[in-house]
């Protein structure tokens, strides 16, 4: 288990990802599309690393964790030491502003991400990581988006010229975090996704 | 900071800002650390890299003379020069100093190897 941020802040809707989570995706990912061995992978957001971690263990060639904040940063660091994995690099930056225009263009081979689900100070929030996402990547992204969007994002998604694969349907367990929570836990449906560029290619 | 990252990095986020690109890199902490060699991702690396870039910033971080000038030619089946610009790209890291704006001067700080690429406001 990576170590998990103590003091989550509510404005970055910092969720981690459980370990779960994220050894299925990063499982289904590399097996059915093996888009991880090997690949130049960016994780952004990566908050503590829950799926950087992960890509580095299934044999990614390099990855590169973004994220605004300096706490969760030296989180990941402690647990890049702790399992020592030396093939990733970390920054920290404000995904949303600064990707797209930098000269990160499309030269990563794989996206994967939890972006925040843009629910509570951060409306749109997940599109946004989205559109970074595909313009920083050459082949596929893997995002987890609220099911109660799929219409939207699809929308979205054929507007870009991107295929979209709904790769599972999970429930995400958001146990008590924050102090908005009235609930001591609760169950979201969450879409796993793949976007992939190979429509764009081929026309 | 692995100089594989600070190749694909740039300021152009900078208000004002053109290019912004190679960084320069001022460190006052260098490391070098045993990174497993993979020479099949080495080779996929190499046509995305700015080659002169990545030169300027082994010299710039005082390892230049473990890096080519040039990319040679069949680089794929080169072992030696696949190894060295492993070692470049991979195992030198920059852990504490700045990147540097070539074009507004602007100093992006590095701490504990992690380069703070966040701007203010006015800088937008």
């Amino acid at each position: 288990m990576s170590t998990p941020l103590k003091i989550p802040k509510v404005l970055l809707e910092q969720y981690a990802t459980t370990t779960h989570i994220a050894a299925c995706m990063l499982h289904t990912i590399q097996t059915r599309y093996g888009d991880i061995e090997g690949k130049l992978v960016a994780d952004l957001g990566c908050g503590c690393g829950v799926l950087g971690v992960g890509a580095a263990m299934l044999g990614c060639g390099y990855l590169i964790g973004f994220d605004i904040d300096e706490d969760a940063l030296e989180i990941f660091k402690g647990n890049l030491k702790d399992f020592e994995i030396d093939n990733v690099d970390l920054i920290q930056t404000d995904v949303n502003s600064s990707l797209s225009e930098s000269n990160f263009k499309k030269s990563f081979d794989t996206v994967i991400m939890n972006p925040p689900f843009g629910t509570k100070h951060n409306p749109g929030m997940d599109m946004l990581f989205l559109r970074s996402a595909l313009d920083i990547s050459s082949n596929a992204v893997y995002s987890l988006h609220k099911t109660s969007t799929r219409e939207h994002i699809k929308k979205k998604a054929s507007d870009w010229g991107v295929e979209l694969e709904v790769v599972a349907e999970l429930r995400f367990d958001l146990p008590n975090t924050y102090k908005f929570h009235k609930k001591q836990s609760v169950d979201i449906e969450v879409d796993f996704i793949r976007f992939s560029h190979t429509a764009k290619k081929r026309r | 900071m692995k100089l594989l990252t600070h190749n694909m990095l740039t300021s152009k986020i900078i208000k004002g800002v053109q290019q912004g690109y190679p960084l320069g890199i001022t460190a006052t902490k260098v490391d070098v650390k045993e990174v497993d060699f993979n020479p099949d991702f080495v080779s996929r690396m190499i046509p995305k890299l700015d080659w002169p870039a990545l030169c300027k910033a082994a010299e710039d971080v005082g390892h230049s003379a473990e890096l080519p000038k040039e990319v040679v030619p069949e680089y794929e089946t080169n072992e030696e020069f696949l190894k060295k610009a492993h070692h470049v790209l991979l195992q030198v890291e920059v852990i504490e100093g700045n990147l540097v704006c070539p074009e507004s001067g602007r100093k992006f700080p590095v701490n504990n190897g992690i380069p703070n690429m966040l701007l203010n406001e006015d800088e937008v």
